[in-house]
């Protein structure tokens, strides 16, 4: 033992140091993405953490400015890639809000499923791992079949399953069809008893309440100075969501509720996303029988009627020189837009999703802005952990629900 | 009374006087322009006023105009009042050569990160930012990125020879 010490250099200094200097990240297995911590511990207490963001950073902004429309579709669904169908329509969004394009019902109606079947799935995944990283490794497995399902959903819609590029300016690229109708269905009739399940494995889970209750909380008014927004800022009890507060896609048609809780902490949080999750198959529910209801042609519509920016049909664009020529334009981005600054913000699966676009009148966006929501709440993590323990820590991590793809755009 | 764009630029009329600032509405957002030595005092202005109380900073970013001398950078701040649903754009603008322009992080904590970025990629110097250096691109970086001085390549091909193609 002894003779080992004295082959032991150790640096100057290093005796008197009472505290343990942690790396954690870039690649640790619960970062659950490529971002670091370091970390002062006393014992397995926290003395206090540096958060180093950027390592997956693909100049997406200065990519934009080079960009038509469309191209820019593909750069949002990198963001948070746990829910991508969101930020291409919330792109989208902010595209008609600019043009001034206004969208039939049963567009809005169609959106919504989609939008809130990947706010399930991002949930899912969040919630689930924050079990798999308290220990609880069973709730992961027993939820990831559904998360296949919606993406073969989205597979039946768009032809992708992660990185969707869903939609187009206006709406959707085909009409859904009787596949993705009878998963939904299938997905709305399972569904309920699967999340019942996971929640009884965890929401009265001693174990999991223990490792849970009080840690990583945040009082309502440093989450709002901190810009926290969506799941987490309504964990610490702000009612603040932009669904509510500025509907788009026609969500003021829907009768749904805004979960809150009180604390902010892990558990808070938890909950806060397992009621959403039932919030959401909710919405889906109340939009599948509202698209029921339309009759006739309005039952075959799925985009808006904007010849500028709307592909034209791929058997028009074969066999007629006009649809030939406006699809030519599009693909190329030869269609100037009109000049304006509009800031457009969606309820993304972590929080406010914004986008600002400034329009000098050309092709390209003369500046794009993401608002990217686990960007600005990330910077709070050191005070969220700090004081302590390790192991809360990387809970806290978890259930923040942070994306890498997101957070270094 | 409830918050709409006229009252806020009434108050801030009032308090500031008249062409303090130059007011536009696009796509129903009110987005007025100070001048950049006042940045703090409007902000403070906002943020702790009865009425106006926009205590929520939803995002901070910059733009660069590269032919408007003297003011080439923009910094913009989307600001919401949660209660009363109302969100402001408001800029300043600085000339790139000495961008100097004081700090939010004391109001708004959540501009830390996104002061951090703005200066990464426009090198926007936040005067009083506790920890101002680069945050998503690597330290060893001696340029603004986002700048408009860096253009992206040309997407034109110029390597096709119309000559190859019967058209010269």
């Amino acid at each position: 033992m002894t003779e080992h010490h004295q082959h032991i250099k150790l640096p100057e200094g290093s005796i008197e140091k009472q505290t343990t200097t942690l790396n954690m990240g870039p690649t640790h297995p619960a970062t659950h993405g490529v971002f670091q911590n370091i970390m002062e511990l006393d014992g397995e207490r926290i003395v206090s953490s540096e958060s180093t963001v950027g390592y997956i950073h693909r100049a997406f902004e200065k990519i934009a400015e080079r960009r038509p429309l469309y191209q820019i579709t593909p750069l949002t669904d990198r963001l948070n890639y746990c829910s991508s169908p969101i930020n291409n329509m919330g792109w989208h969004l902010t595209c008609e809000k600019l043009l001034n394009i206004k969208t039939p019902k049963r567009v809005d109606y169609l959106r919504i499923i989609i939008m809130e079947l990947s706010r399930i799935s991002d949930h899912l995944i969040c919630n689930s791992i924050v079990g798999v990283d308290a220990g609880a490794y069973t709730g992961f497995l027993y939820v990831m079949q559904y998360r296949e399902l919606i993406y073969e959903i989205y597979e039946e819609v768009c032809g992708s399953r992660l990185t969707t590029n869903i939609g187009r300016i206006g709406g959707f690229e085909r009409n859904f069809n009787n596949t993705a109708f009878t998963k939904l269905e299938k997905f709305l009739k399972e569904y309920p008893s699967v999340l019942k399940e996971f929640e009884n494995l965890f929401t009265r889970n001693r174990i999991f309440m223990d490792r849970t209750i009080g840690t990583g909380g945040i009082s309502a008014e440093r989450a709002l100075n901190y810009g926290f927004t969506g799941p987490n800022l309504r964990a610490a009890g702000v009612d603040y969501d932009v669904r509510v507060h500025s509907p788009y896609s026609s969500y003021e048609d829907f009768d749904f509720t805004i979960p809150v809780g009180n604390t902010g902490d892990n558990y808070d949080r938890f909950l806060v996303r397992n009621e959403e999750m039932w919030q959401s198959l909710n919405i889906i529910q109340q939009a599948y029988q509202k698209i029921q209801e339309f009759k006739g042609a309005e039952a075959e519509v799925f985009h808006a009627d904007v010849p500028e920016y709307y592909l034209p049909k791929k058997e028009d664009v074969y066999t007629k020189m006009e649809a030939l020529i406006w699809h030519f334009k599009i693909i190329m981005g030869e269609v100037d837009m009109p000049k304006g600054e509009v800031y457009n913000s969606v309820e993304g699966g972590n929080g406010e999703l914004g986008f600002y676009l400034i329009s000098d009148g050309g092709r390209t966006p003369f500046r794009l802005h993401f608002r990217r929501p686990c960007f600005v709440y990330y910077q709070a993590y050191p005070e969220l952990v700090t004081g302590g323990m390790l192991s809360d820590a990387i809970v806290t991590m978890s259930s923040l629900n942070l994306i890498a793809g997101e957070m270094d755009a | 009374m409830a918050l709409n764009n006229e009252t806020i630029q009434k108050k801030l009329v009032e308090k500031f006087g008249e062409g303090f600032f130059q007011f536009e509405e696009s796509y129903g957002m009110l987005s007025f322009e100070a001048s950049k030595e006042n940045n703090l005092k409007v902000l403070q202005f906002l943020h702790d006023d009865e009425t106006l109380g926009f205590r929520f900073l939803t995002d901070l970013c910059a733009v660069n105009y590269p032919d408007q001398i003297g003011r080439e950078l923009a910094v913009v701040y989307h600001l919401h009042n949660l209660a009363e649903n109302v969100r402001v754009r408001f800029k300043v603008f600085t000339n790139i050569a000495e961008p100097d322009i004081f700090t939010a992080t004391k109001l708004y904590a959540a501009a830390n990160f996104m002061e951090r970025e703005t200066f990464d990629f426009y090198g926007v110097n936040f005067v009083g930012h506790p920890n101002l250096k680069r945050i998503l691109n690597v330290d060893e970086m001696d340029y603004f990125p986002m700048r408009k001085e860096y253009p992206l390549e040309d997407q034109t091909r110029v390597d096709k020879d119309d000559e190859m193609f019967g058209r010269g």
